[in-house]
């Protein structure tokens, strides 16, 4: 079973309706692979081991971020705070291993800690203090945490990182970057959650539908808080990831991230009104930006320049998806 | 003028693996009053969002006042004069009665551009009061009962000059007397030349208000009659391609234990002082005109809202029930009226929403969902309830309106619970169906639950129920055994003994 992709309509019907099906299916997919051709043709260097694996690198931590605001938006939430608590989280553990000297492995348990701890805390301001939309509670949190770690570190970076802890952000195993299998054991991680456990098809039913999840015996809090705690947790895992890239923690550091988890989401399918949204999906979504990026660099367009073409894909990813809706709602077989 | 406002010749729509409707032909008479019938998924709806524009027929050929027409959408069928409308009322909570009957027909004064409020509100107000209906069309349209809201519609529809007014399922939400009014004025309408396509599982109302009766089983016509050739057993026969035996079968249950004891249970301004027994093996029917809190008595003893004050016992020992959490896990179940609003996840498909609320039975190591046994399961609900089209991964917003009741109830028979409480279970079912539908309620009882039902429609509280508890305001006003109760001493109950008017809440 696989709800994620709820709308099925041709049931092993014909064989023009099932190639229909897999083409919306494997809508953001297609899009991924013509790109990657394009880029192939414009760049020699861009179908070179190196170059993907360049690519792979560099998606890991907004594929780690974007699978944790999944739920989020799952859920018909958004978690804005994410850059932040990855700031903090990560300034926190240069402070307890750098600074104070203490083992790699607290400093790894307060950098998750904090990320939980404040996703937590984005989750108990929703459904305790009945914020009314978690635009609120985590634009309050982005703030805040994006505020302290200034706070904390006196505005300045903290480097020197024992190379342990750079070795999920730094280290190859063969050609294929440490961060990259990360992902992939994460993401696979995250379908089982999300479709083979209860938790996992509760967040899909608070998105589609609060008030008949509440009256099916489901605590939407419960649901809710889980679902941040595990927002803030794989933001400040994204940030382990850039510690061990940069070897550097900053308070500046995630500037912005929430957008990008946002647009791979949203690229890779889901729906902003809840319930509808894959795993997969959001991984392709976050490889397309990944893969733009790196192909607009290949090709020397300025960083300004690239801003703009995000900003374009973003709406025409959307738009194919509501124009596959439509096409869906008034099917003309 | 031709005699036919409508025609319709070989109608058909197919939907990616179901075909919807076959070659339906069809005509509407100026003025006439034209009832459709046929069980859940025959296509009626499908046929008449053809006839509006919503859908687009594959096949076939649509004259309106003799001339060949198709619509794209539903603005280019009401500019022909064809409206319909919906179970789900599309009237806009927050604007005033008068601002919703005038809703992108408004009436500027000449010269300025600006509204004119005065005269939508003196005509919206003549438009009501030759319906019959006598309300302040300055206040918002939430204040007013659903009934009244279907009146404001047809005041829309009254206002815009239409010639033909379809009306799918339109009596599902009213009370018996909002019913009354209702079918008074689709007369109206007809005397007025209005014609009117009235689709209702309700057969005794076609029976009452249909010049001609039109059955569709299986996305096919079966036939056209005048009223004159009709009865019930004839339409069921068409419908279903065989007589029904027994419309109200009885469970054969000996009563036992308390299983639901409620002692003075207050909620304040909805519930007052409710008390009563509920025990294994019986079925109660609650009575009542349409906002005497059956439904927010069935949502407060299941924890949906809170209670100010009372006790609630389940097999002999005092509960709390704070969420429905705790409700279900007491062994309650409860089936919501609004299958829409509250029941079903319409995204989702008919697996997902059928194992909600039992999902935990299907996991393995407390947390890994065997989706064997839940596919097993579901298909086995399927047949038993006869969902169709038993597809388990049919999204729910495609299905027809009796199989999503369908697909809700396998959603708590899934959930092994042993006190049930029924909201309008029936609820835009078929009269198949719905014997379906007691018989499975009576299979509850025989295996020792406890069940409440709550209908609007007496003939089901009387048919079904072994006792039956009258509200009104939020109170017991009576109470009776299911043998020696008449229609009368309900109704007096449920009125108070005063013969209210049509009024609203
Ligand atoms: N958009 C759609 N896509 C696929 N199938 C559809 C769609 N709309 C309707 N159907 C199917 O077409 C059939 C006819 O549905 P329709 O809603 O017209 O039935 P109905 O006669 O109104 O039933 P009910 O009495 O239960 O309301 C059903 O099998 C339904 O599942
Ligand atoms: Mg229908």
């Amino acid at each position: 079973m696989n709800t994620s992709t709820p709308e099925v309509q041709g049931h092993g019907g014909t064989q023009k309706t099932q190639f229909r099906q897999l083409i919306k299916k494997m809508g953001s997919l297609i899009g991924l692979i013509g790109l990657s051709l394009v880029l192939t043709f414009a760049s020699p260097y861009f179908l070179t081991m190196d170059n993907i694996m360049n690519v792979a690198r560099q998606s890991a931590i907004n594929s780690l971020i974007a699978i944790g605001m999944l739920l989020a938006i799952l859920t018909a939430g958004i978690d804005l705070s994410v850059g932040s608590i990855l700031a903090l989280s990560t300034v926190m553990m240069g402070i307890v291993v750098v600074k104070m000297g203490m083992s790699p492995i607290i400093g790894v348990g307060v950098c998750l800690g904090i990320g939980i701890l404040l996703g937590w805390l984005n989750g108990m301001m929703l459904t305790k203090m009945s914020l009314p939309h978690p635009f609120i509670s985590t634009l309050g949190t982005m703030n805040v945490a994006r505020g302290l770690a200034l706070i904390v570190t006196a505005a300045s970076p903290i480097s020197n990182f024992p190379t342990s802890i750079q070795f999920l952000g730094a280290a190859f195993i063969g050609p294929i970057p440490v961060s990259f299998i990360l992902v992939l054991v994460v993401y696979a991680a995250f379908h089982v959650f999300l479709n083979y456990t209860t938790v996992g098809r509760y967040i899909y039913a608070v998105g589609g539908n609060p008030e008949a999840t509440r009256l099916s015996g489901i605590s939407i809090d419960k649901v809710l808080i889980i679902v941040y705690a595990i927002s803030g947790l794989m933001a400040a895992l994204g940030g382990l990831v850039l510690v061990g890239r940069v070897n550097s923690a900053y308070p500046l550091a995630g500037l912005g991230y929430e957008f990008d988890a946002i647009a791979a989401c949203i690229i890779g399918g889901a729906s902003f009104m809840g319930g509808e949204g894959t795993v997969w999906g959001t991984l392709i979504g976050s490889m397309i930006m990944a893969v733009l990026r790196n192909g607009l660099n290949l090709l020397s367009v300025s960083a300004e320049m690239q801003t703009v073409a995000i900003g374009i894909v973003i709406i025409l990813a959307v738009y194919i998806d509501v124009l596959r809706h439509k096409a869906a709602a008034r099917v003309k077989a | 003028m031709s005699e036919y406002f409508l025609s319709l010749k070989g109608i058909c729509k197919r939907f990616p693996g179901v075909s919807a409707l076959t070659d339906v032909s069809l005509d509407i008479k100026n003025g006439e009053i034209h009832a459709l019938c046929g069980e859940n998924g025959a296509g009626k709806s499908t046929f008449i969002k053809i006839l509006t524009g919503v859908y687009q027929s594959n096949d076939g050929e649509m004259l309106c006042e003799g001339k060949v027409v198709r619509f794209n959408n539903t603005q280019e069928s009401f500019s022909l004069g064809i409206t319909a409308i919906y179970q789900e009322l599309s009237i806009l909570p927050n604007l005033t009665v008068a601002e919703n009957i005038f809703l992108g027909r408004e009436l500027r004064i000449p010269g300025f551009g600006l509204l004119d409020y005065r005269k939508m509100n003196h005509l919206a107000k003549t438009a009501l009061l030759e319906l019959g209906i006598d309300i302040d069309v300055t206040k918002t349209a939430s204040e007013y009962t659903m009934g009244y809201q279907q009146m404001i519609e047809i005041a829309r529809a009254l206002i815009a000059n239409v010639k033909l007014i379809i009306m799918d399922e339109p009596t599902s939400s009213l009370s018996g007397r909002e019913v009354d009014v209702l079918l008074k004025n689709i007369h109206k309408l007809k005397e007025k030349g209005i014609a009117v396509i009235y689709i209702s599982h309700r057969l005794e109302e076609v029976l009452a208000i249909a010049d001609r009766i039109t059955v569709i089983r299986d996305g096919c016509k079966i036939g056209t009659m005048e009223r004159s050739e009709a009865d019930e057993e004839k339409i069921i026969r068409l419908m279903v391609g065989r007589t029904l035996e027994e419309k109200f079968p009885r469970h054969q249950a000996q009563k036992g234990d308390i299983a639901l004891r409620v002692r003075n249970l207050n909620q304040r301004g909805r519930l007052n002082d409710i008390s009563f027994d509920l025990h294994k093996g019986e079925v109660i029917g609650f009575a009542g005109l349409v906002g005497a809190g059956r439904t927010e008595l069935a949502r407060a003893v299941f924890g949906a809202d809170k209670i100010d004050s009372g006790i609630i016992e389940i097999f002999g020992k005092q509960v709390k029930i704070n969420s429905p959490k705790d409700a279900i896990h007491h062994g309650m179940a409860f089936l919501t009226e609004d299958r829409k609003g509250q029941g079903l996840i319409l995204m989702h498909d008919i697996i997902v929403n059928s194992t909600l609320t039992g999902l935990k039975k299907f996991c393995k190591f407390g947390y890994f969902i065997d989706q064997k046994m839940v596919v097993a399961e579901v298909d086995e609900m399927m047949r038993e309830l006869q969902i169709h089209p038993a597809i388990p991964k049919m999204t729910t917003r495609l299905l027809s309106g009796g199989n999503q009741q369908k697909v809700v109830i396998a959603k708590w028979l899934c959930s092994k619970a042993k006190i049930f409480i029924f909201d309008e279970p029936t609820r835009g079912i078929d009269v198949g169906a719905k014997v379906e539908v007691y018989n499975l309620i009576n299979r509850l009882v025989n295996e020792g639950a406890a069940v409440i039902v709550i209908s609007s429609e007496l003939p089901e509280v009387m048919g079904i129920s072994d006792r039956i508890l009258v509200m009104n305001s939020g109170k017991i006003t009576g109470e009776f055994s299911c043998l020696e109760v008449t229609p009368e001493e309900i109704l007096k109950a449920a009125t108070g003994g005063i013969n209210h008017e049509y009024k609203h809440a």
